[in-house]
């Protein structure tokens, strides 16, 4: 299923010291694709190669993007996005979302994982949507949330 | 614009939250301007919540700089050409 849209996406990874975050992540560029959104990671060089030397050929991973270079851009308004999803288990993470919804336009997505989801949703002063499970190993309970919001998020376009 | 890793930034405070590296600059540093989230210094970029700050003491500048994996860290480097700038804008 894939819905005509010029829409576009950032996945902005956190440090992948927890490991359902490279899971989630390809699974987003996924659901995003299904719907006919055009996603972009943006991520340290350690979360991007994770996710690259899994996919050698490159059969699901989108446009690969620096993390800085991504805020370069949005900062400088060389380019924006219509959606914006930020992996956050640590306070760094809640930074970078904070950053994100105030440099861009887009509907920022925070996506709180880890053993101390709860308090760090808690954290979460600015505009965005919060979807947090605590899920360090097994990928399924973040998965479940974020298939909720991604029912509403696309109804919403 | 330099590189910070080449200015050799002492860490004044470190793998802090980014609340605390606010709260460290308002209360030890005496002058403070606030910037927005992404303003970008030497090659880096104030990561963050608003309010964010950058100090400056004599010539040097003492900023937030957040890592992905190893939370914010509170550093000073020499400032130059960075603290006209900074003192220029609005809002200060």
């Amino acid at each position: 299923m894939t819905e005509n849209s010029n829409e576009n996406a950032l996945i902005l990874l956190g440090c992948p010291q927890v490991p359902v975050q490279t899971s989630m992540a390809l699974y987003l560029v996924h659901s995003l694709k299904q719907r006919g959104i055009r996603p972009v990671i943006a991520g340290t060089p350690a979360a991007r190669k994770l996710m690259e030397v899994a996919d050698p050929d490159r059969h699901y991973l989108p446009e690969m993007a620096d993390i800085d270079a991504a805020i370069d851009e949005i900062t400088e308004k060389r380019r924006d996005f219509d959606l914006c999803f930020v992996f956050i288990h640590n306070d760094s993470g809640v930074a970078y979302a904070g950053t994100m919804a105030y440099i861009s336009k887009a509907r920022v997505y925070a996506l709180i994982f880890g053993e101390h989801a709860e308090d760090l949703a808690a954290e979460i002063e600015f505009p965005c949507e919060v979807v947090a499970a605590k899920a360090v190993h097994n990928p399924m309970p973040l998965k479940r949330k974020l298939d909720e919001v991604m029912q509403w998020a696309v109804s919403k376009r | 614009m330099g590189c910070l890793e080449a200015l050799k930034p002492e860490i004044l405070l470190s793998q802090s939250s980014f609340r605390e590296a606010r709260e460290y600059i308002r209360k030890n540093v005496q002058e403070y301007h606030e910037v927005e989230p992404g303003y970008r210094i030497f090659d880096v970029h104030i990561i963050g919540v608003p309010p964010l700050y950058i100090g400056v003491e004599g010539e040097h500048l003492i900023f937030p700089y957040t890592k992905p994996c190893h939370g914010t860290f509170v550093v000073k480097v020499p400032g130059g050409e960075e603290i006209a700038r900074l003192r220029e804008r609005k809002g200060k």
